[in-house]
């Protein structure tokens, strides 16, 4: 015989198709029989977001609806995919606003650091995700709809908290 | 009742268990996936209409409007005349299977069965055996080595395991002396006079139903059988060449097969219509037509009932089995078939023959007594059969490794 074949042998209650076979059945009849299902039925049962998920942009605003954005060029630059575009101006009262704010939802990875340089706590993520567009085009959020979000901004991290590290 | 009633009545009878048993296949379809998911800790299609039933429906319509592929190697008259003969046998079959107690109309009393042939379940073997055709059919017509292979093996599996199941009614005949259904429903009932046993059989023949439902197993080529499938080895087996309605006309023939042999182990072993602890329901039409029993309409509803919860009894146990035991090695399925099931079920035969002889000889009326010796017969049958079957390890290719060993250790 050509090679030398390694035979394994088990002991007959491990090899019996018999045992096996009924301890299979016992346990897929288990399992159909438990109500509790893992399957998350998920557009009727959302998720539970940790208070630091952190998802989809949202601007501040102050009261009077202006976003509070000082246009002082941080966050564009601490950004490390280059998501964010800002167009800085000033007005009469020399106050500098964002003529152009948009973030790229598409590039951006969520890192957080936009939210954690702004001096202003103007630029939040969020806790919120379902935001699935048809097109490209449709991920880029411009100021307006950064200002309309109204979900919960993302909590920064706590150093005082230990245990949420 | 006979001549143009009969006709009508046969008509109406035959055009409403197909249509029936269509609906049942839609269901079965749905049903299986709800168990697997059910099995797998999910929850299955329940999305669809209320909790999913719609579900099969929506699949109907996508494959309807799927585009039909035609292959360039595939020979045509045989690969459109598969899918057919998928469906024809498992159909066919349900003709013979009583599906309640008879019903009284204005023409007299109709049997709930569309025909009452008097060759009974011969018919069955002999219409079983053509779906062995679909599958050699479908796979050669194909004109791809691995629907080829699938064929090949399917018929090989199927015509293998066609004398175990043959076999397996052999005791049944011997109790009930007659292969008429209907006779051997109302064998499973209580009647006064001896004629019938008032059990149903599962209990005088529950090892006989065990290689009843084997080899049923087997020829439906369900898992752990699905040797002509085995998507992991031959992607779909014989019909990977069929798309649209031709391959959901061989999955509509595989369940219309997996529901047929549910009705043939409700008829055969589990009382058929039968209500159990019930003696009201117990109606028969003696051959020189005297009517036992107060036949009603009502009845034939009750039983129609327990004939159909039986039914998906025994249709569940299938897919509970699918779900859970992986797919036998082919050389396993054969020892399973050649060495095991058949040898088991001829041994069978002879010790059911012998304990009847027996039993008739100590002039034991037939009933209550004479079922429980015949049950006990059967417990110590099945513990030499687990015994044998646990030590020797029949099932896992044993032969193969002991061969090895034997040349390991120098012999051969
Ligand atoms: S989260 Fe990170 S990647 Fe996204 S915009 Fe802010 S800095 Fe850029
Ligand atoms: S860091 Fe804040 S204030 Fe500065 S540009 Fe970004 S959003 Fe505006």
């Amino acid at each position: 015989m050509p090679g030398k074949v390694k035979v394994v042998n088990r002991p007959e209650s491990e090899a019996s198709y018999v045992r096996a076979a009924t301890k299979g059945m016992s346990i897929t009849l288990k399992h159909m029989l438990d109500p509790r299902k893992k399957t998350q039925q998920y557009p009727d049962e959302k998720w539970e977001l940790a208070p630091r998920h952190r998802g989809t942009h949202r601007m501040e605003v102050h009261e009077d609806g202006r976003a509070k954005c000082v246009a002082c060029g941080l966050c564009p630059t601490v950004c490390p995919v280059n998501c964010i575009k800002l167009v800085p101006a000033e007005d009469e009262n020399g106050e500098r606003f964002a003529a152009v704010y948009e973030i790229d939802e598409f590039r951006c990875i969520f890192c957080g650091m936009c939210q954690e340089v702004c001096p202003v706590e103007a630029i939040h993520l969020g806790v919120h995700y379902e935001n699935a567009e048809y097109s490209r085009e449709r991920w880029v959020y411009d100021l307006e709809r950064l200002c309309e979000q109204d979900h919960d901004v993302t909590a920064l991290w706590d150093p005082a908290d230990k245990a949420s590290q | 009742m006979s001549g143009a009633p009969f006709v009508v009545a046969t008509a109406i009878k035959a055009i409403g268990a197909f249509t029936v048993l269509l609906l049942a296949v839609m269901l079965a379809t749905y049903a299986e996936r709800r168990i697997a998911g059910f099995i797998q800790d999910r929850s299955g299609p329940n999305r669809v209409g209320p909790i999913g039933l719609l579900q099969v429906i929506a699949d109907g319509l996508k494959n309807i409007l799927k585009e039909e592929t035609l292959p360039a190697q595939a020979i045509k008259p045989f690969f459109f005349l598969a899918p057919i003969l998928a469906i024809l046998p498992a159909t066919v079959l349900i003709a013979v299977v009583p599906f309640g107690a008879p019903v009284p109309t204005p023409w007299g009393l109709t049997e709930l069965i569309v025909a009452d042939a008097s060759i009974g379940f011969l018919y069955v073997l002999a219409i079983g055996s053509i779906g062995v055709y679909a599958v050699a059919l479908g796979g050669w017509a194909s004109g791809s080595k691995y629907s080829l292979l699938g064929g090949l093996r399917g018929s090989a599996q199927m015509i293998s395991y066609e004398v175990a199941l043959a076999l397996s009614l052999v005791p049944l005949i011997l109790l009930t002396g007659d292969v008429r259904v209907p006779e051997i429903v109302s064998m499973q009932q209580s009647f006064e006079g001896g004629a019938a046993y008032g059990t149903w059989f599962v209990l005088p023949l529950f090892v006989g139903l065990f290689f009843f439902f084997v080899a049923g197993l087997a020829e439906t080529n369900r898992l752990p059988f699905d040797m002509p499938e085995a998507e992991s080895e031959l992607i779909t087996g014989y019909h990977t060449e069929y798309s649209a309605m031709k391959f959901s006309m061989f999955m509509i023939g595989e369940f219309a097969h997996v529901i047929t042999v549910g009705a043939l182990v409700t008829v055969f072993f589990l009382g058929g219509w039968d209500i159990p602890f019930w003696t009201g329901d117990d109606i028969r039409v003696l051959d020189n037509g005297v009517v036992v029993g107060e036949p009603s309409i009502l009845i034939s509803l009750l039983t129609l009932a327990a004939f159909t919860v039986k039914t998906g009894l025994v249709v569940g146990v299938f897919m509970w089995i699918r779900w859970t035991l992986p797919r036998f090695r082919y050389d396993q399925l054969m020892d399973l078939g050649w060495k095991f099931l058949l040898e088991a079920v001829t041994v069978y035969i002879l010790v059911i023959a012998l304990a009847i002889l027996a039993l008739e000889g100590l002039g034991l009326p037939r009933g209550g007594w004479y079922a429980a010796a015949l049950f006990t017969i059967n417990l110590v049958v099945a513990g030499i059969l687990i015994g044998l079957a646990d030590r020797k390890a029949w099932i896992r290719g044993g032969n193969v490794s002991a061969r090895l060993t034997r040349a390991a250790e120098g012999g051969e």
